[in-house]
């Protein structure tokens, strides 16, 4: 008796491991894509460090990486290049992931924290942290996460009567966003000129100037919930197949929900408090790291890879495009990530497949 | 019958209310037979006009959101989702920054343009390819399209400071401004988009059971997707160009109008083209009278009037999904 065991069954690979206990269905295509967009995002990362106004050859990056080289290099790389490419990074991580389990849950491919609310929550926190002065003293870091938990708290209890359904979810979802949005609008109108540019500043998404101070948190939210995304997967593939089905299989359908709105809600929130609102990664990723899978749902791990990748070249180009200044993260990501979606639905025309 | 009325009462007092109020014998005179007074050019050349655009775009984007979300089926999906608003808006942006124009009756063609060329290109990715359209695939197209167009937009308003504050002014939205020649140049384009979108309702209910079921019924569901596109390319392309981008109005008019009168499409339609311009009408009175004599942008108060009453629905009623 071997101790694993794979085998195709109708045209799947299924494994076993040990007698009985644990099985599941194996998928190459799934493992290959993260594989290669793995190494792609660390290629990129390093190119994000090695190129800029002050270019650094190989040598030097890994030089002043272990704490070596002249002290200008070790400046750039340690203070500069790094904490950017690093909330890049996981900014990205969190969008991908958070995107890929609320289309999953919500059964739409057209469900992101930037249209059920999280995103534009932590908007309208920060924005009127910046017009009314209210709270201004915590910064915009926490008023973005303590917006966006509050706008998702909102959105559920809005939908609760008697349980949830990921079809209210979505409806309420849409009414709360856009109550944000028309309040940011009104307190835009009503703010003074600095105080409306500082805002705008912050809400089309940047990564300029972000270091550790913002990194930290965001990778302490994601060494907690990443692993709880894993664990709910199994559970997660489940709810897809709808409630009635779900509860017949003996998953608690309600409980599992709240715990996977409450890992996507609190991903994107500690991102949008990092980076501000990044909007269309998290549409995106999940779409894209689907159609390259060729899985019926978002798969979570290849969602979380895009994801990055899709943020981190997205703010490579965007430090490179402008001669003397740095377009905002949010407007490449929306060119580039659209693109190749765009790209992708054209060659899955021409295959016959999806 | 209760729309009908509250739509045309809405009609009056759009007419009647603002900066300076106007009775209801007046209007009926200013009306019937105008004179030179003061009153009746108020009446005719800024109340009646205003009136009459809230009423049209009002009828184009309810109709188009729930034609939108019935092809998509998609309860996310909004007039908008073909890239026609950031269609529209890009073509406005590039009718400043690179064509020159100034005039602002000159953007509005720059925007249906932009609108047409933008649901052409979604409509031939998500809709046509080998394996045949399906909802997910145009969704998906859709929203590509409005986030490429949406960030060229943004690049170009950001270089250019000038670009920015005239674009601002149109991306606010508004139903003031605009002259009678206008909304009549494109009144032809909002007419044949209801036409198209009214008749697309039977078609609709059978392709809502599934595609084999349409075409066992004798639908060919392409040809319904394609006269679906075209409807809410008109409707929301002429809506959008009209008074800017006030999408909200097509996202959760035709989920109040499901949730009144059911998923039958021979109904929702209809109803939805009345219910719109019911709420967009009731909202622009309102900017003009919570902060008299200036104006709050008729975007805002839509979200303020129309969420509150949406949350409401949707906590009272058993949903039917789409």
């Amino acid at each position: 008796m071997p101790v694993v065991e794979v085998r195709r069954v109708a045209g799947r690979t299924a494994f076993r491991l040990g007698r009985h206990s644990v099985s599941g269905q194996l998928h190459p295509r799934t493992w290959l894509v993260c594989l290669v967009l793995a190494v792609a995002s660390f290629l990129v990362f390093s190119a994000g460090i090695a190129i800029g106004d002050y270019p650094l050859g190989f040598v030097d990056v890994v030089r002043a990486l272990a704490g070596g080289g002249d002290s200008y290099a070790l400046f750039v790389v340690q203070e500069l290049r790094v904490p950017r490419s690093v909330v890049a990074l996981l900014v990205g991580v969190a969008l991908g992931m958070s995107g890929a389990i609320l289309q999953t849950i919500t059964r739409n491919p057209l469900a992101s924290p930037d249209m059920i609310g999280i995103t534009h929550g932590a908007g309208f926190a920060v924005v009127s942290g910046i017009v009314l002065g209210f709270g201004s003293g915590l910064g915009t870091q926490v008023l973005g996460l303590a917006g966006g938990f509050a706008a998702a708290l909102l959105v559920y209890l809005l939908a609760w009567r008697r349980g949830t359904t990921g079809y209210r979810i979505v409806l309420i979802g849409i009414g709360v966003s856009w109550t944000c949005i028309a309040a940011i609008d009104y307190l835009m109108t009503r703010a003074y000129e600095y105080e409306a540019q500082q805002a705008m500043g912050w809400l089309v998404g940047n990564l300029n100037g972000r270091d550790y101070d913002q990194a930290l948190p965001l990778l302490i939210a994601l060494l907690v919930l990443v692993p709880a995304t894993l664990l709910l997967t199994r559970w997660m593939r489940v709810l897809q197949l709808g409630d009635e089905t779900a509860s017949g299989l003996g998953t608690p359908v309600q409980l599992t929900r709240f715990a996977l709105l409450l890992t996507a809600v609190g991903l994107a929130a500690f991102a949008t408090a990092a980076a501000g609102p990044v909007l269309f990664v998290a549409l995106a990723a999940p779409q894209i790291a689907r159609l390259l899978c060729r899985t019926s749902a978002p798969p979570p791990v290849a969602a979380a890879l895009t994801g990055a990748l899709l943020v981190l070249a997205s703010d490579l180009v965007a430090r490179q495009l402008l001669a003397d200044a740095e377009l905002p993260v949010g407007i490449v990501t929306g060119a580039f990530g659209a693109a190749f979606l765009m790209w992708l639905l054209a060659r899955i025309n021409r295959q016959r497949f999806g | 019958m209760v729309c009908v009325v509250a739509l045309v009462s809405l009609c009056l007092i759009s007419i009647a209310v603002g900066a300076r109020p106007i009775g209801l014998g007046e209007i009926w005179q200013g009306i019937v037979q105008p004179g030179g007074s003061e009153i009746d050019a108020i009446i005719r050349d800024y109340r009646i006009p205003r009136t009459l655009l809230g009423l049209l775009v009002g009828v184009g984007l309810g109709l188009a959101g729930a034609l939108m979300q019935a092809l998509t089926r998609n309860p996310l999906a909004d007039p908008g989702l073909l890239g026609i608003t950031s269609g529209a808006s890009f073509g406005i942006v590039f009718a400043i920054a690179v064509a020159g124009v100034t005039a602002v009756h000159g953007y509005i063609w720059f925007a249906f343009a932009g609108a047409l060329l933008a649901s052409t290109v979604v409509s031939l990715l998500g809709g046509l390819g080998n394996a045949g359209a399906t909802p997910v695939k145009l969704a998906i197209a859709g929203i590509a399209m409005t986030f490429l167009l949406g960030s060229f937009t943004s690049a170009m308003v950001l270089s250019d400071a000038q670009t920015l504050n005239r674009y601002r002014f149109w991306s606010a939205g508004s139903l003031a401004g605009q002259p009678l020649e206008i909304i009549t140049q494109l009144l032809p384009f909002l007419v044949a988009g209801t036409l198209l979108a009214l008749a697309s309702g039977p078609a609709l209910n059978s392709l809502a059971l599934g595609e084999d079921v349409a075409v066992s019924l004798g639908h060919r569901p392409r040809l319904v997707r394609l006269r679906g596109m075209l409807a809410i390319t008109l409707l929301t392309g002429a809506a959008v160009a009209l008074a800017g981008p006030i999408v909200f109005v097509g996202l959760v008019v035709p989920h109040i109008a499901r949730i009144l009168v059911g998923p039958d499409q021979r109904w929702l339609l209809p109803t939805a083209m009345l219910i719109a311009p019911i709420l967009l009408l009731a909202a622009d009175v309102l900017g003009r009278v919570v902060a008299r004599p200036a104006e709050i942008q008729i975007g805002i108060i839509v979200v303020f009037l129309g969420v509150p009453f949406f949350i409401y629905l949707v906590r009272r009623h058993r949903l039917t999904e789409l």
